[in-house]
């Protein structure tokens, strides 16, 4: 186990493990997600009450997820890297900004261009839709504080406390501004609850969120990997590598 | 100038203990603020000028002002409170005084809190104690301008030691006014919420005593956890130099 964790924390390791995992998520990603999203968009039934307009879930759901779920896995790789010094954290957290602020910023963009056929406009200041936008403004303030950064290990420390800060405070954040406004559908889908849709709606959203998970996974490694090359780039075994290929 | 005030005996020395050092910390953020009496007043101006451009801009209307004036100088201090906390270390990263501090005896998280309860005196307190004279001016109740600052009073404690995480971030780089607000001001939403939301309840008639409790909840977090990370950040910054 121990022995494991401390592979993890190796650039040439990783880079290697990485890059065999890769074309397994790659194409696993492609295939679910076309599964899903043609079952989603073409073979599910429409709703009784919203039609096909509906059927944008199987991209909302998904992304509005990860978007939510990244930021609590960047403050997890905080904690690790600022206990254990693990570089790997620090390249994590680098990756994983971009991909979740565009996971973000597309259950926005989703939820928009729902929310106009639904409830009649592009935007409403109801609390899951504000969260949300406070939630990719996060995303943007670490994205803002790492480019200001130069030295990589001040760099690192840095936006693990503010990701940890910003994970103390999401479920403030959320709170407060539910109890500010609330118009929004609850969650569709909840661990602790049967599902309020059909089958036949709920599994192509399941395929969808496996889909983008494998998506996301091969994504922020595909970052990590480009991340650990351009740390690592004055290493013997990158030269070796960058030549071989 | 900073360099006046002398560093404190108690950061060098190991007697003194831990109260003294907090406290010689306070006093020297005072004799600093005391001696330079135009950085007290820039936070205040700001205030009243951002303020003030709301009734030039949307609308002078009495109606307009007393609904919209609780929120316009709740925004209002909060980027005000922003923009004296990127001086909050400042001068103290430049001249080596961190330094000092990170090297010190005393715990750090204590110095931190010290620091910023002699900021929030000196910068912010004043600030709310101009609020009565804009509620006459945004056609305030006297009864709604006191809710205004109680809550006021509650509630820029926490932002002062939120934003003072980011101000510790960000000392070490150039420029960082902008920055810092960016980080921070969505940490800055439920105190704004909470805020506003008593006025709104006082306006309509119902009691405040649930959002002032919230506020206080959130102080007390913040007393607590707040000063831990500013020291994390602080040791992070001055490591950098």
């Amino acid at each position: 186990m121990w022995q494991w964790f401390h592979k993890l924390g190796s650039p040439k390791w990783f880079f290697g493990i990485a890059g065999r995992l890769m074309p397994w998520l790659g194409w696993s990603a492609l295939i679910v997600l076309t599964v899903g999203v043609v079952w989603g968009l073409l073979f599910a039934p429409a709703d009784y009450q919203q039609g096909d307009s509906y059927r944008i879930i199987f991209i909302h759901v998904p992304s509005a997820y990860l978007g939510q779920s990244l930021y609590v896995a960047m403050a997890v790789a905080g904690v690790v890297g600022l206990v254990w010094r693990m570089k790997m954290a620090d390249t994590f957290i680098a990756s994983a900004t971009a991909v979740g602020a565009a996971m973000t910023f597309l259950a926005l963009l989703t939820g928009a261009v729902w929310g106009k056929p639904t409830w009649g406009t592009w935007w409403v200041w109801d609390a899951r839709l504000t969260s949300m936008l406070l939630l990719l403004f996060l995303y943007l303030g670490v994205m803002a504080l790492r480019g200001a950064m130069e030295d990589p290990d001040v760099r690192a420390r840095a936006s693990a406390i503010l990701v940890i800060v910003g994970v103390v405070n999401i479920p403030i954040i959320k709170y407060s501004v539910e109890w500010w406004n609330t118009l929004h559908q609850p969650a569709t889908i909840k661990v602790t609850e049967a599902p309020s849709m059909p089958a036949s709606m709920w599994v192509p959203l399941l395929i969808c969120l496996l889909g983008f998970h494998l998506l996301v996974a091969w994504l922020i490694l595909w970052r990590m990997r480009n991340d650990i090359l351009l740390r690592e780039r004055r290493a013997r075994w990158v030269r070796a590598w960058v030549l071989a290929q | 100038m900073r360099s006046e005030a002398r560093v404190p005996v108690s950061l060098r020395e190991q007697e003194g203990g831990w109260l003294r050092a907090a406290f010689e910390t306070v006093r020297r953020e005072w004799l600093i603020a005391f001696r330079n009496r135009q950085d007290l007043i820039n936070p205040l101006v700001f205030f009243v000028l951002i303020v003030s451009l709301f009734p030039l801009g949307v609308s002078p209307e009495p109606e307009f002002l007393r609904q919209a004036g609780p929120g316009i100088i709740w925004v209002a201090a909060l980027l005000s409170i922003l923009l004296s906390l990127n001086l909050l270390f400042r001068n103290d990263y430049a001249d080596g005084h961190l330094e000092q501090w990170v090297l010190s005896p005393q715990p750090l998280a204590l110095l931190a809190l010290a620091r910023v309860a002699a900021v929030w005196v000196t910068t912010v307190l004043p600030l709310v104690l101009l609020v009565p004279v804009l509620g006459v001016m945004l056609h305030l109740t006297p009864a709604i301008g006191l809710v205004l600052v109680l809550t006021l009073l509650a509630g820029t404690p926490v932002l002062v030691l939120v934003g003072a995480i980011g101000a510790a971030l960000t000392v070490s780089l150039r420029g960082s006014g902008v920055l810092l607000v960016l980080i921070m001001t969505p940490f800055y939403v439920p105190v704004l919420i909470f805020g506003t939301g008593a006025v709104t309840a006082a306006v309509e008639g119902a009691s405040i005593i649930g959002h002032l409790a919230l506020l206080g909840a959130m102080l007390s977090l913040a007393v607590v956890l707040a000063p831990l990370a500013i020291a994390g950040a602080l040791r992070i910054s001055v490591s950098n130099g």
